[in-house]
């Protein structure tokens, strides 16, 4: 109740500034947490929200219509993964997971849920504004950017073009595929399973090591060093990340 | 000194806490209403009791009372709970007897129990009613009884000669120490005659003719007297011991103590009651022995039955029991008196003719000469009264017939012989060939065979060969003496052989059982553990003793059939002997005195502390149950498998009080690292907080910058410890669960790399990749660790500036992963130490560990299947290599 009259408050202050600043909900019923998030997110740049429980964490996310949402998953009454699952039902914002729960399958659970980051806590305040940025920039601007360019290689997706470094590289159709996928959620991770679905098929949930043998030909042909990725990131044992600018 | 004598003895002290502790201890008491005589009213009394009590509020029930049809006893039976009378068929007739399950379960707190000295009909639990009595007060229920004076064993030949009747069903003395209260039911004589007129006494039928006998006014005064004297007696035992335990001088006794010694004969039984009325009287504990002399004469062979039977009866009456050997029985017997500061030994008159001295010296002559210091006690013994006395069953041995027909063939052959050389050898020679003949029947044909054989041969001698011939005269006296020297040898001769066969068959049988339990002892020693001594103990007891055999041992609150021999089913009703003799700690089942109607021996595995389990027999043949050496050494291997079963009980004690400690040992040292690698972090990151924080100290930039370099990089080792215990946690509780999925290993290393990006920065890496790796099934999350763990501590390690590398490769179905440093590497006998937890090697200059690192890269990989190893390079450095398993995976390079 009192975090829902907060936060009425702050919409109200928020309209009387009549600012435009994007709109972050911190879900966490750690007291100390909300207070380093304050601290990491400068008023100047974002408006604050905060829910200390799932439920006041749905109903702030229907009253304020938050730009992005941080969400931990040990809450005292829902676990997280429910919260984003009841959020995704009717939202497309992004929700960025930051939670001490560090096995895959945690992070996995997240992410298929429909999170679209997962960060471990401890992180450092750097890490978790890139990722604000990244979220923000797919929720701002609704249709992603035609070319990606990041450092050496740009992927031009209307000519299916990709070049390194100005020389162009051939791929086979699936690792274009693999590659456009990536660059359509660059910066983002894409679970194993959420990949495989869309590329092979639901089907082919379960075929690990395709996966595996498609992203190791990815590297041998855009990355320099193979065994230090620089483009592709892999995400152990939740998925693989392309870098954003 | 005075004081010593009149305070009462530590040991006394002992006994007196102990019998008050067993008063209280949950067991029950027992009350015995005594009487004289049938009829004398005890019933009567003990329900007039018992009607007191459940006034008083007490739980009384009628568990076993007999009103004989009588209609005051009926009538005092009104208002008392009675619990239901079992019926136990016996060859086809319906016998009441007690339901002691039933009041074991009803539990009441006074159970009424009529007629103590019955005998329980065949089939059920215990032999005797006192048994089920104990059984009852074991189980806190307070127990009312009633007995007549005739029944108690030490008084039982007393009693016989009194009345001319033999009473059978007899009470052991000890239940009447065991009562704390006696209660004498007393009417005179005539009064007892009067009622018996009246018919108001039970009498079975069968026993008419012996109560006519019995109740004689002389036998009832008797009876009268000895049932006051016994009763008076205790009162006195009660009033020794209270002021014993009070400490108030008294006439003490002196501490007598007296022996027995019984040899089998039918009159141990006598000598053995005999010591204990004297005993009795000088308050005194006593002994009783059985001496085994190596040539166990014939007499003692035939009475082993006795000696068992009258060494058990000592035991009931309260004697110390024990089985010597020796070749002089009156030797050993001194020496154990002496060694057991015994003040009296009791002997009988001796009772053989008085020529037989002159033989053989008496054995109470001998023990008087070697006696010194002790006593000898001379008792007379009623020779003909004893011999009307059932005498001990021996086995009738068959009587040899081929033997005598031997030794008659044997006669007619030398005489015929010594005809046909009549004509070549003088009489006196021919006689020779008939000594040789009778040593041939002595040594082949046993004792009485030879005898007859040396009688015939005298007279055929005699008749044939000296004149005149063809008649049993005898012309020259000179050849009687011949005749008798020739029946002499014979006698002589065929005695010594039968004394050494039967010696040798003695010594045989010891050296059997002294043989099979060097063999059992020599198994046990080598079983290590419980099946071990289990199959040792079956197998040796199939062997020497032949029969089956089952092991029983407690599993949790149950007793279950640990082994059996092949073809032996325990039944239900089995099963529960054998829990009884487990609960009770006495043997149970066939051949003893308790539930004798199952079909195994039950011996219970005792130690010194406790029953370990129970040991189930069942033997060849039907006499094995009551043979003492069988006995015997039954109970000697019970005795070496409890100990056996002991020892390896006490060896996994110790083990796990070890494994305890070292557990104990390793959690301090966990304790230790973790206070010290939890605070060290914490000191620099406060530290430098602190600093920051407090506005009054001014910093540059440079030196902000530092102190916040420092505090993050703590915070991150911080982190990484944590991670480490976590691992190591969930590694140690076998939670840790592998999440396998076909992995690259190019990916695992830039994986790893990633995690380190930020330390890597100083670093140069050169690392190999054999291209065209398979896929190996790994934990990429765990793997990854493994990879951090091991380049974390070749940073650590090693100078900076050196390179560190990797390398992937593969041969033969097998992955390679090494990360090798330019380090100092590892002393040499330290590498195979570096996995083990908290294992640190001393560290150039602060570069501090938990220890944990390495031991959890090796939890991890075995959990692979796989196998880490370190060794030291040349030029210095260490290499850490992991081996994985492939699988082969056939859909591999579909993606290609």
């Amino acid at each position: 109740m009192r975090s829902a009259t907060r936060t009425d408050d702050a919409v109200a202050a928020q309209e009387r500034k009549g600012e435009n600043l994007p709109r972050v909900l911190m879900v966490d019923d750690e007291v100390s947490v909300r207070r380093f998030l304050r601290a990491a997110l400068p008023g100047s740049e974002f408006t604050l929200f905060e829910a200390e429980n799932g439920h006041a964490a749905l109903a702030a996310a229907a009253a304020v219509r938050p730009d992005i949402i941080l969400q931990d998953l040990g809450l005292p009454d829902l676990d997280g993964v429910e919260v984003i699952k009841r959020i995704r039902e009717w939202s497309q914002v992004p929700i960025i997971v930051l939670s001490v729960r560090d096995s895959d399958d945690d992070k996995v659970g997240a992410l298929d849920a429909g999170a679209d980051d997962y960060l471990i806590k401890p992180f450092s305040i750097a890490e978790l504004q890139a990722r604000i940025r990244v979220s923000l920039r797919r929720s701002l601007q609704q249709a992603p950017e035609p070319v990606y360019r990041c450092d050496d290689l740009e992927v031009d997706l209307p000519l299916r073009r990709v070049r390194l470094a100005g020389n162009e590289v051939l791929l086979t159709p699936t690792e274009y595929e693999l590659l456009r996928l990536l660059v359509t959620h660059a910066g983002r991770v894409l679970t194993h399973s959420q990949i495989l679905k869309q590329i092979w098929g639901a089907a082919h949930v379960e075929q690990q090591n395709v996966l595996r043998v498609t992203i190791r030909n990815l590297r041998q042909k855009i990355e320099q060093d193979p065994s230090r990725p620089y483009y592709i990131g892999t995400e152990v044992g939740v998925g693989y990340r392309l870098r954003s600018e | 000194m005075r004081d010593d004598e009149t305070r009462p003895s530590p040991e006394t002290l002992l006994k007196v806490a102990q019998a008050e502790e067993e008063a209280q201890s949950g067991r029950g008491k027992l009350k015995i209403f005594l009487g004289y005589a049938p009829g004398v009213g005890k019933t009567y009394a003990m329900l007039e009791a018992a009607h007191v009590r459940k006034r008083e509020g007490r739980d009384v029930v009628a568990a076993y009372v007999e009103s004989h049809g009588r209609s005051e006893t009926d009538l005092l039976l009104e208002g008392l709970e009675i619990v239901a009378k079992q019926q136990i068929e016996y060859q086809g007739v319906q016998l009441p007897e007690m339901d002691i399950d039933a009041v074991l379960a009803r539990k009441p707190q006074i159970a009424l129990v009529d007629e103590l000295a019955h005998t329980n009909a065949p089939g059920s639990r215990h032999e005797k009613r006192w048994q089920d009595v104990e059984e009852l007060i074991c189980a806190g229920i307070d127990v009312y009884s009633t007995v007549n004076i005739q029944h108690f064993e030490s008084l039982n030949d007393v009693v016989a000669q009194i009345t001319g009747v033999i009473v059978r069903e007899t009470v052991p003395d000890k239940l009447l120490d065991l009562a704390v209260e006696i209660r004498l039911v007393d009417i005179p004589p005539e009064d007892l005659l009067e009622r018996l007129r009246e018919g108001k006494v039970y009498i079975p039928e069968k026993a008419i003719l012996a109560t006519e006998k019995f109740f004689k006014p002389g036998n009832l005064m008797a009876l009268r007297e000895l049932s006051l004297r016994r009763a008076a007696s205790r009162v006195d035992d009660q009033m020794r011991a209270y002021m014993e335990a009070r400490s108030i001088t008294g006439p003490w006794p002196a501490a007598e103590k007296l022996l027995v010694c019984v040899s089998g004969s039918p009159y141990s039984e006598k000598l053995i009651r005999t010591t204990r009325r004297l005993a009795d009287e000088m308050k005194a504990r006593w002994h009783t022995v059985y001496i085994e002399t190596p040539g166990l004469s014939r007499h003692a062979r035939e009475n082993r039955e006795r000696v068992w039977r009258d060494l058990r009866l000592a035991e009931s009456l309260g004697a110390d029991v024990a089985t010597l050997t020796s070749t002089s029985v009156a030797q050993a017997l001194i020496q154990f008196a002496l060694q057991n500061n015994v003040t009296k030994v009791v002997v009988g008159k001796p009772t053989k003719p008085r020529w037989r001295e002159f033989l053989r010296q008496p054995l109470v002559d001998e023990l008087i000469r070697l006696s010194g210091p002790i006593d000898i006690y001379v008792v007379s013994i009623d020779v003909a009264a004893e011999k009307a006395k059932p005498a001990a069953v021996t086995p009738k041995k068959p009587v040899p017939w081929g033997g005598y027909l031997k030794g008659m063939v044997l006669v007619t052959a030398i005489t015929l012989l010594c005809q046909v050389l009549r004509a070549l050898l003088a009489p006196t020679n021919l006689m020779m060939i008939y000594l040789l003949g009778l040593v041939l029947a002595a040594t082949k044909l046993g004792r009485r065979p030879a005898v007859l054989t040396a009688f015939f041969s005298v007279l055929a001698f005699d008749f044939f060969f000296v004149p005149p011939y063809l008649t049993f005269a005898v012309a020259d006296t000179e050849y009687v003496i011949t005749f008798i020297a020739l029946f002499t040898v014979g006698v002589v001769i065929s005695t010594l052989v039968s004394q050494a066969r039967e010696r040798a068959e003695s010594i045989r049988e010891r050296e059997e059982q002294t043989a099979s339990l060097y063999y059992l002892s020599r198994d046990l020693a080598v079983a290590s553990d419980l099946s071990g001594i289990v199959a040792a103990t079956m197998k040796n007891i199939e062997h020497s003793i032949g029969g089956e055999v089952a092991v029983l041992m407690p599993e949790g609150e149950r007793l279950a059939l640990r082994a059996a021999s092949t073809g032996l089913v325990l039944e239900t009703k089995e099963h529960a002997v054998a829990d009884w003799s487990f609960r009770n700690s006495s043997p149970a089942g066939r051949g003893t005195d308790t539930l004798v109607s199952s079909k195994l021996l039950y011996l219970p595995l005792q130690t010194s502390g406790d029953v370990l389990g129970v040991l189930g027999l069942r033997l060849k043949a039907e006499s094995d149950y009551a043979s003492p050496l069988t006995r015997r050494l039954l109970h000697a291997f019970a005795t070496q498998m409890s100990f056996a079963i002991e020892r390896v009980l006490l060896v996994k004690q110790a083990e796990q009080a070890q494994v305890l400690q070292a557990r104990e040992s390793l959690e301090r040292a966990l304790l230790n690292s973790i206070s010290h690698d939890l605070r060290t972090p914490l000191v620099t990151i406060t530290g430098a907080l602190g600093a920051l924080r407090d506005r009054t100290t001014v910093l540059d930039e440079p030196a902000r910058q530092d102190l916040l370099d420092a505090a993050w990089e703590e915070a991150a080792r911080l982190n990484r410890f944590v991670a480490n215990l976590l691992d190591m946690t969930r590694l140690e509780a076998g939670a840790l669960k592998l999440k396998r999925i076909p992995s690259d290993l190019q990916d695992l290393l830039g994986c790893a790399l990633a995690a380190m990006e930020p330390q890597l920065a100083k670093t140069r890496l050169e690392i190999r990749v054999q291209p065209d790796l398979p896929l190996v099934s790994i934990d990429m999350v765990l793997m990854t660790q493994v990879l951090v763990n091991l380049i974390d501590n070749a940073l650590k390690y090693a100078p900076r500036d050196r390179t560190i590398e990797l390398t992937a490769s593969t041969t033969d179905g097998r992955v390679a992963l090494e990360v090798a440093d330019r380090g100092p590497g590892v002393p040499q006998e330290d590498l195979a130490r570096i996995f083990d937890k908290f294992y640190r090697v001393p560290v150039p200059e602060g570069a501090g560990g938990t220890g944990l690192g390495l031991s959890i890269c090796k939890g991890i990989v075995e959990a692979h299947g796989g196998e880490i190893r370190a060794e030291n390079r040349n030029g210095g450095g260490l290499k850490v290599t992991i081996e994985l398993p492939v699988e082969t995976t056939s859909e591999g390079e579909q993606g290609a």
